[in-house]
């Protein structure tokens, strides 16, 4: 999977927040095998915590990708992403410009405008947005060239909602990573985005809250797996009524 | 002058970005700054004027998803 002009092995992009402790967050990123995991950025506390959470992340090896999460305007966001950039030393931002606080909807007006905002300043832009094609491709010709489009809600573990928006934007998109972004809960949720063709999912709350959380991440590496290879072995078609797999022809007259 | 800072007021005598930051004690070596809603880039507090009333925010690596 190209990610603009980084080869990404791993289909699985975890989220670092709500872990148990430190310790429990590195083994499930390790578990993950994920290449990418995400952060924010929040004010500095007296004990200046934050620079010892970014030296934590940086043993991984994984590549860091920073979000706006939290941001309700266009100008909050490109803000965010200006101070990300310098913190943590990469142009790739994860966009979140939310909408609604009770669904964490994306604005997608406002995300369409700080893409295109950030995109013009260099950045490669990682649009957390909806299944709407239309959106999709304005998110495309304000220079994004990665989609991250919600399975359900962020944080509340439904699986895919609508899987057929899903494998329309799929198909209308077919040149574009695509990264299923919220919503996942369990890993048939996450092997489920795979089969319909997505580059890769990225999970946080399915991980971080589960009784395991590194049994967990290692059950998504798998599930990831598996429904990319799923994909790519094109699967059957679906058939209204049964076929039986054993042929008939031979079979013996015993009535 | 009276600054709030990360949402709390603060009294600095410190003119500039860079020096109030430092009156402040904040030295981490990851952290980014914003004033009245504008980035200002670690390269510019020492030249960035402060006015009474401003608000400074300042921000820090932290957990995400």
């Amino acid at each position: 999977m190209r990610l603009y002009d980084i080869e990404i092995t791993s289909p699985l992009l975890l989220g670092t927040a709500q872990y148990p402790s430190p310790v429990v967050l590195l083994d499930a990123i390790a578990a993950s095998g994920a290449d990418i995991v995400t952060v924010s950025l929040r004010r500095e506390t007296a004990d200046g915590s934050g620079a010892g959470f970014f030296d934590l992340l940086q043993q991984t090896g994984c590549r860091i990708l920073p979000n706006t999460a939290g941001c309700h305007s266009a100008q909050e966001a490109v803000t965010t992403a200006q101070m990300a950039r310098e913190v943590f030393g990469t142009d790739w931002i994860k966009l979140e410009v939310i909408g609604h606080s009770d669904t964490l909807q994306p604005d997608v007006f406002a995300l369409v405008e700080a893409a295109r905002i950030l995109s013009n300043d260099g950045f490669k832009v990682f649009p957390y947005t909806t299944d709407d094609l239309v959106v999709g491709e304005k998110l495309i010709a304000a220079g994004c060239q990665v989609l991250m489009p919600w399975g359900a809600p962020i944080g509340s573990g439904q699986g895919l909602r609508n899987p057929g928006a899903l494998r329309a934007m799929r198909a209308h998109f077919p040149n574009v990573a695509m990264i299923v972004d919220a919503g996942i809960g369990r890993p048939s949720d996450a092997a489920q985005a795979m089969e319909l063709g997505m580059d890769a999912v990225l999970l946080n709350t399915a991980v971080a809250k589960a009784g395991d959380p590194e049994k967990m991440a290692q059950a998504m590496a798998q599930a990831v797996e598996a429904g990319r290879m799923g994909y790519r072995a094109d699967p059957m078609d679906r058939r209204d009524m049964a076929v039986p797999s054993t042929p008939i022809l031979g079979l013996a007259e015993l009535a | 002058m009276k600054i709030i800072v990360n949402a709390v007021p603060h009294e600095v005598t410190a003119s500039m970005l860079a020096a109030a930051l430092d009156e402040l004690g904040f030295t981490s070596r990851a952290m980014a700054t914003a004033l009245n809603g504008r980035f200002v880039p670690g390269k510019d507090r020492k030249t960035t004027a402060l006015s009474e009333g401003d608000q400074l925010e300042v921000l820090a690596p932290m957990q995400g998803g």
